[in-house]
């Protein structure tokens, strides 16, 4: 799950690590209110930033700074109203802005290959680690923390001095560096970025000049499976940013994602499901949707996954295909036949199931007369076979 | 002589007496397989299974008792982490997680310690592993099965049900099903697997599903090119519609970054001999082009 830069920063604070001062606000009144309290505060410019849980912000405007109230209300209204890869925007962070001397960029991830929590720096901050890595590989110094000991202090001060950060910011690097590890363990993190973490300069009470590190922008993405033993973190899903469709599933318990073909998928099995998927554009079709109702679906969720299929207007034909291993194959049936009592259109459909109680299945479907396939392959052609049909028949 | 399981599996089942437990053990016993224990805190002393299954409170214990050299585990998520290091701690060889949905952070560490200890642990998020004729360990419907001599590996579940089935239907009988699992961080790879079958006498020819996201097929699929050359192989990649950015189901399904996706694994697969199938029900012709004799 992603959670929002603002959300994300809260989790860095919470374990000690520098962030400027924010607040979150919805409106372009209430985002005059926050420049002008920061201004108050004796900030010189004040940044005000799109919160969407997509990348590219500043390239597509959603990242302004403003020298005075006038300006912030301005930018606030300016990016109020656009879209971010096709997300709109409702919520924005307003802070002072930051002096910047230098940028870097400081991450941790899960990382498969290795199974090892990866930490990464890189002197190159501030702009997309993905280009870093496709351009200057070199730049991005990585090593691995002990799942069990996290980072060690060493470790830390080896990227340290491998950015160029010893000197006056070692004992912040190492603690920050360390901070962001802990953030990742204590919240079950997948990734955990600081992307610019950069030297900032600070004029003090008395007038002297400081520079010291800070957290400026900030990335988490948590462990979907680890949100039952952190029922916090759970309150931070972006419910604005989730799709209807997408939340409806996430309640069902059904694994569903919504694509932009014609034919709607019902399967048991992720790999099943993405091979289904596979097969419908190799016999000439569009799958309208990924679908994996899960080891063991009972009636009522097949019932609630048909309902999800066929919210999708471009629906125009359905292909189901069951394994039969936990789940059995007459239970589906019971499913599909409660599911087309009810349902608010007719879309021509193509069962396919085979394995445990594949007869009782079939005995069920013949009975109930629905269309059917023995092979997956035969089931794709015939279910893209019905798409074709329902759009030559409206002439498209 | 198969690898994983076989004749001289001992089993000890984790979770034994919840549903999904006790409805498997009874299918593995069906099968042949030699359950000699299972463990249920609290629920030791008691026999399941139509009394042929004694249960213990800890797996130190099992092994005490029966020798159990194999572990499966069908405890909740929330419990599961524990069920693998108490295995390992107890010195079971060979533990298979079947288990969905552990944070992942809990596999990281308890990797560690499994890899630590000595043990294979195969999972979490995977249908286990079965050699026809002998034994099977998980979920995996044993209807699918022929006895012969070709091993399977994959990440999937019903997908390998559906890719054994069509090898079966074609005549071509496995060594060893191995599912390994969708998770991001799994105990055993592609590539251990691989290692396995190279090794293995009864072996004679090797598939190998994928799915989109990691590195885990191109890995196999370069140690392939050095070490394989000469056994009968094919291949199959799930997701090559799957949408970037996206979980499709299994934790470990995502293409991020423009990586992970099922073009690079497909080019590192033909790059290295290895022909991937458009359809599952291609395997079996694949098998007997690459040489297979079954």
């Amino acid at each position: 799950m992603k959670i929002q830069e603002a959300d994300a920063k809260s989790l860095l604070l919470e374990q000690g690590l520098p962030v400027p001062a924010w607040e979150v606000v919805r409106s372009v009144e209430d985002a005059r209110h926050a420049a002008e309290r920061a201004f108050a505060g004796g900030a010189l410019l004040v940044v005000v930033k799109a919160q969407v849980l997509v990348g590219g912000r500043g390239k597509a405007g959603g990242v302004k700074v403003a020298a005075d109230a006038d300006a912030a209300e301005a930018a606030a209204r300016a990016i109020l109203a656009i879209e971010i890869k096709g997300i709109p925007v409702r919520k924005l962070l307003v802070g002072p802005a930051a002096d910047i001397v230098r940028e870097y960029y400081l991450g941790a991830i899960l990382d498969r290959v290795s199974r090892r929590i990866v930490v990464m720096a890189s002197a190159e901050g501030g702009v997309e680690i993905e280009e870093v890595a496709r351009v200057n590989p070199a730049a991005i110094h990585r090593l691995e923390a002990h799942p069990h000991l996290g980072l060690l202090d060493w470790q830390a001060r080896q990227l340290a001095f491998a950015v160029g950060l010893g000197g006056a910011h070692l004992r912040d690097f190492v603690g920050i560096a360390k901070g962001l590890v802990t953030t990742m363990l204590v919240n079950d993190a997948d990734l955990v970025e600081v992307n610019p973490l950069a030297v900032v300069r600070e004029v003090g009470a008395d007038g002297t000049v400081v520079e010291r590190l800070a957290c400026l922008d900030a990335k988490i993405t948590l462990d979907d499976s680890a949100l039952f033993r952190h029922p916090a973190l759970e309150s931070l899903r972006d419910l604005d940013e989730e799709d209807p469709v997408d939340r409806q599933a996430r309640e069902e318990g059904i694994n569903f994602i919504k694509l932009d073909g014609s034919i709607g998928c019902m399967v048991n099995g992720a790999g099943l499901a993405m091979t289904t998927m596979d097969l419908v554009k190799r016999a000439g079709g569009e799958p309208a949707n990924f679908l994996d109702i899960g080891g063991g679906a009972r009636a009522d969720k097949v019932a609630a996954a048909m309902r999800l299929i066929l919210a999708d207007p471009q629906v125009t034909a359905i292909l189901v295909n069951i394994f039969g291993g936990i789940t059995r194959g007459d239970e589906v049936v019971l499913g599909l036949i409660e599911a087309r009592a009810v349902q608010a259109r007719e879309v021509p459909m193509v069962v396919r199931i085979v394995g445990t109680n594949a007869a009782e299945a079939a005995a069920l479907l013949e009975a109930n007369h629905f269309a059917t396939a023995a092979s997956l392959d035969e089931a794709a052609a015939k279910a893209v076979a019905a798409a074709q049909a329902v759009a030559a028949a409206a002439g498209r | 002589m198969s690898i994983l399981v076989g004749r001289d599996t001992r089993l000890v089942v984790q979770g034994i007496t919840g549903r999904e437990g006790e409805f498997h053990s009874r299918a593995m016993l069906e099968y042949g397989t030699n359950i000699v224990a299972g463990v249920t805190p609290n629920k030791g002393g008691q026999r399941v299974l139509d009394d042929r299954v004694a249960v213990f409170d800890t797996v130190a214990e099992a092994v005490r008792q029966t020798g159990a050299n194999t572990s499966c585990i069908y405890v909740p998520a929330a419990g599961a982490p524990d069920a693998i290091l108490e295995a390992a701690g107890a010195g079971i060889a060979t533990i298979f997680c079947i288990t969905e949905g552990i944070p992942s952070l809990d596999m990281l560490k308890a990797v560690a310690v499994v890899g630590a200890a000595g043990a294979r642990l195969i999972g979490p998020n995977c249908p286990g592993a079965t050699s026809p004729g002998r034994a099977k360990v998980g979920i995996i419907p044993g209807s699918v099965h022929r006895e012969g001599g070709v091993g399977v590996v994959s990440r999937s579940g019903t997908l390998t049900y559906e890719a054994v089935q069509a090898m079966t239907d074609a005549g071509i009988g496995q060594s060893t099903c191995v599912g390994i699992g969708g998770d991001p961080i799994i105990g055993t790879t592609f590539l251990d697997i691989l290692k396995l079958f190279a090794a293995d006498s009864e072996t004679d020819a090797i598939v190998l599903i994928g799915e989109i996201g990691g590195s885990a097929e191109e890995e196999a699929a370069a140690w392939a090119a050095d070490n394989l050359r000469g056994v009968p192989m094919a291949a199959f990649i799930a997701g090559r519609t799957a949408p970037e950015g996206r979980r499709m189901g299994h934790a470990g399904a995502i293409i991020s970054g423009g990586s992970g996706t099922a073009a690079d694994k497909i080019t590192a697969l033909e790059a290295a001999g290895i022909r991937v199938a458009g359809s599952p029900t291609e395997i079996p012709a694949i098998l007997r082009a690459a040489g297979y004799r079954a």
